[in-house]
């Protein structure tokens, strides 16, 4: 008797998640495979919706005004609005208190350990007191034998990127005597440590200068150490999200994997998903085939969720010959010439950031000739194409909108 | 295919012996080939790494332990130093406990658990064999090796490893710490139990399993193996308990790379022949399967390797994939009424996909209350408590699953690993539990 559930999701990103839990609530069995740690874990912990549109207009004051401007290959464009205001509707749900910006369509601007100023939709509580759109003035805090995040540089970037307050960067020594090239779960786990957290708050103190609120990288991963030092300082203290590995992401991710255990959606990971099996007609898929060892097992059930992340996550693949999705062999277009995918500039518009599957209004994967592939798969996040969401700043939106649609249409159809 | 008595015992006991010149001792000729792992080519995998540094994230070791520089450096960087120039292993490698959550952390899939075993194999290589260390390491390393000489005197065994003098010495000379007890040595080993029940009770042309017992439920956990054997009877199956050596586990934690190929040469030897005749393999230790499945392909490639991984399952994973197991349970007539369980999935169950597979099947059973303690190590990591210089780093590391299982409902813990077990009853005294034990009171 093999494993079997009546909807089966695969990848343990967001868009997997809110996928299984919203599956989940319509009263199906789900299971979610995800082939490693979430990827969340990497993620910054911020929860984008729209910053700017894809001609490079932004930042965007408010996201569901500029909707309307996007192209009709776009994700958002596919579900509609109404997917995206119910997707944060279901992130809130997820994170409670954790995590603020529910309040308002408008993006808030939350500054990150680049010194660059990020729109984004909900931020961690922690992160509260930083944002850009706040007048008070700032100082951030950087450690020496932490390099990832230089203070001064990052101080200096926001004044030069016209934020309405002045800002001033410090680099202190670390009250521990840690390695130089400690890892930053040995720098949380310092801060827990009373004696440390008073060392900090002294070493600070005297670069105050006037700053009305102290920004420390994302490393206060308990509310107390953060809570302590603001005490201590007698200023609002908040957090500086980074680039992977980030706090907040694992934090994230863990509130998710919580809620998902509590909704009662079964999780394997450690294993890949690596192919499908299909009814007679190869009109519908009947299983999902995990990798163990080079022996497959297949894993059935009645409605599949692919949600296995663009070409970072690895959802698509690429090589010299064209561009695939491994797992059900999915039509993604693309050019025939590989030096089409890309532009010759950096940070130019290229055309590989929007491969992905071209999905059906209920976002079943479509053909090259638009007829559905499968009607029992639905694509969710990055594995569905048609936004640049890295230069939009749109992936976790497009993420919990189409994990919605495809959750709740798989758990619909059993 | 029914079990005689061990005829390989003499050779176990050779295995300490450097200049051991029987068929299976480490000759200078084969402790060169011990290390074809370090031959293999590992440089897609060091290209792979695009440094997000994950893996240290997930390291339990480098969050307690400062001087520990993290799976990134013991792997890749480590790599790429050593092919830059001739640059020897840093002595950090042997602070990894070998838990491997690191590669299921790695976005990237970068095999950073096989870079650290040939790192640490080639470590140990350049170890003085004299040194305190070594000696230690190598002691813990082949536990089997002294559990079949104590499990012939068990009550004696107990008595002397439970000794304060024992205890004491075992700190003093060989940096062994005496806060843990040893494991006691059951009365009657599993093999003994085994050969005097007459084997398999059961036969089958087309359902038969070959249990790869390995050394801690053969000598101190007899009552979890009989659990399988009784669970795997019920649904059918022939049995077979083939000879075997210790899974490499400790071995490979340990960088005694050349012990290691020793025991999996031989493994792979009697466990492919059974793969060839139909059987599958099956382990009650998720450390056991892990050896087979991963470590072995990955470091070593004698004949029937890729078989032996192939063919190599979990027990509750295996009946979960081919026989209704969660109906059985529900629709059996045995009353369960199980003290509330404190759930603790061991890291290596999770590189195979099984670390909610107990969660999954209990939760909806009737009389049993199950509850997870959360996603942190428990700290021991095989032989890595049992260091002296460790053992702080490993309660440490625990720290958080005693917290956890402190505050679940019930006092009884539940593990696959037999050394997760240990350190889940040393820190909260609760007795422990495998869960075929319990699917054995479920269903017989």
């Amino acid at each position: 008797m093999p494993i079997s559930e009546d909807v089966v999701v695969i990848g343990g990103g967001l868009s997997g998640g809110v996928a299984a839990l919203v599956a989940a609530r319509t009263g199906a069995s789900v299971r979610l495979i995800s082939h490693k740690e979430s990827t969340l874990r990497h993620a910054s912990g911020l929860i984008d919706v729209l910053g700017y549109l894809p001609d490079g207009t932004g930042p965007i004051v408010n996201p569901f005004d500029a909707l309307d401007e996007l192209p009709n290959e776009h994700p958002y464009s596919v579900v509609g609005e109404t997917a995206v205001r119910e997707g944060l509707t279901i992130f809130d749900e997820i994170v409670g208190e954790m995590y603020a910006g529910g309040h308002t369509d408008t993006n808030a601007l939350v500054p990150t350990q680049g010194g660059t100023v990020k729109p984004t939709a909900r931020y961690p509580q922690s992160v509260a007191a930083g944002l850009a759109s706040d007048e008070r003035d700032m100082l951030l805090v950087g450690f020496e034998a932490l390099s990832d995040f230089d203070a001064p540089l990052a101080a200096e970037h926001l004044a030069a990127a016209g934020v309405p307050f002045e800002t001033q960067g410090v680099t202190v020594q670390f009250p521990e005597d840690l390695r130089d090239d400690a890892r930053i779960t040995r720098f949380a786990t310092a801060l827990e440590r009373d004696s440390n957290t008073r060392a900090l708050a002294d070493a600070v103190e005297s670069h105050l200068d006037g700053a009305e609120r102290v920004g420390f990288p994302a490393l206060l991963s308990k509310d107390t150490v953060r809570s302590e030092l603001g005490t201590r300082l007698g200023k609002p203290v908040f957090e500086i999200p980074g680039g992977p590995p980030s706090l907040l992401g694992l934090e994230l991710a863990e509130r998710l994997f919580e809620t998902l255990d509590e909704a009662g959606v079964h999780i394997s990971s450690g294993v890949p998903v690596v192919g499908h099996e299909t009814d007679g007609n190869d009109e519908r898929v009947t299983a999902v085939l995990v990798d163990r060892n080079g022996q497959t097992h297949p894993y059935h059930a009645e409605q599949f969720v692919l949600a296995t992340g663009g070409l970072v996550g690895k959802g698509i693949d690429t090589d010299r010959d064209g561009v695939t999705e491994p797992i059900f062999d999915c039509y993604i277009p693309h050019s025939e010439d590989r030096y089409d995918w890309f532009s010759n500039e950096a940070f130019g518009d290229h055309s590989f950031a929007r491969f992905g599957i071209v999905p059906s209004e209920g976002l079943q994967p479509t053909d090259a000739n638009g007829e559905i592939k499968f009607e029992n798969v639905r694509a969710a996040g990055s594995v569905v194409g048609g936004a640049d969401i890295a230069s939009e700043k749109s992936g976790s939106g497009v993420s919990l909108a189409t994990g919605l649609i495809a959750g709740r249409n798989a758990g619909e159809a059993i | 295919m029914s079990d005689t008595e061990d005829t390989h015992e003499h050779e176990y006991e050779h295995e300490f012996d450097q200049s051991d010149s029987s068929p299976t001792g480490p000759t200078p000729v084969e402790s060169a080939e011990a290390f074809d792992g370090l031959n293999a080519d590992l440089r897609p995998g060091a290209d792979n790494c695009y440094k997000c540094t994950s893996c240290d994230t997930s390291c339990p070791v480098a969050e307690v332990d400062d001087e520990f520089p993290g799976p990134k450096f013991q792997g890749p960087e480590q790599w790429r130093l050593k092919r830059k120039e001739d640059t020897d292993i840093d002595e950090s490698i042997m602070s990894c406990s070998n838990c491997m959550r690191c590669d299921d952390a790695c976005p990237s899939s970068v095999p950073l658990s096989q870079m650290h075993n040939t790192a640490r194999g080639e470590y140990v290589e350049g170890m003085d064999k004299f040194s305190r260390e070594y000696i230690r390491n190598r002691i813990l390393a082949n536990y089997g090796t002294l559990a079949r000489i104590g499990s012939r005197v068990p009550r004696l065994t107990n008595a002397i490893m439970g000794n304060r003098v024992t205890k004491w010495f075992n700190e003093r000379l060989l940096g062994i710490t005496s806060e843990r007890e040893f494991p006691e040595f059951a009365h009657q080993t599993f093999r003994k139990w085994w050969n005097d029940r007459g084997g398999s009770q059961v036969t089958s042309e087309q359902k038969r399993i070959a249990y790869f017992h390995g050394d801690y439920s053969n000598f101190n956990t007899p009552e979890v193996a009989k659990a399988l054997v009784r669970v795997f009877e019920s649904f059918g199956y022939e049995i077979a308990v083939p000879e075997q050596r210790c899974s490499g586990t400790p071995m490979f934690a340990n960088g005694m790379l050349a012990d290691a190929r020793r025991a999996a040469k031989f493994n792979v030897e009697t466990l492919s022949a059974l793969v060839e005749d139909g059987y599958d393999i099956i382990c009650s230790c998720t450390s056991c399967s892990m050896a087979l499945r991963q470590e072995y392909p990955e470091l070593f490639d004698f004949e029937g390797t890729g078989e032996v991984a192939a063919h190599t399952y979990e027990a509750v994973e295996y009946l979960r994939l081919h026989e209704d197991l969660e109906g059985e349970l529900h629709d059996s007539d045995s009353e369960i009424d199980h003290p509330a369980l404190a759930y603790h999935a061991p890291c290596h169950a999770r590189n195979q996909g099984l670390h909610r597979q107990a969660l999954e099947l209990f939760r909806t059973l009737d009389g049993v209350d199950i509850e997870d303690v959360g996603d942190s190590c428990s700290g021991i990591s095989g032989t890595y408590g049992w260091k002296s210089e460790k053992y702080d780093y490993s309660m440490e590391i625990g720290e958080e699953m005693f917290e956890e299982m402190k505050d679940a409902e019930g006092t009884t813990g539940m593990t696959e690993c037999p050394t997760c077990a240990m350190q889940m009853e040393h820190g909260t005294g609760y007795e422990i539990n495998h869960p075929l034990e319990v699917i054995e009171a479920a269903l017989t």
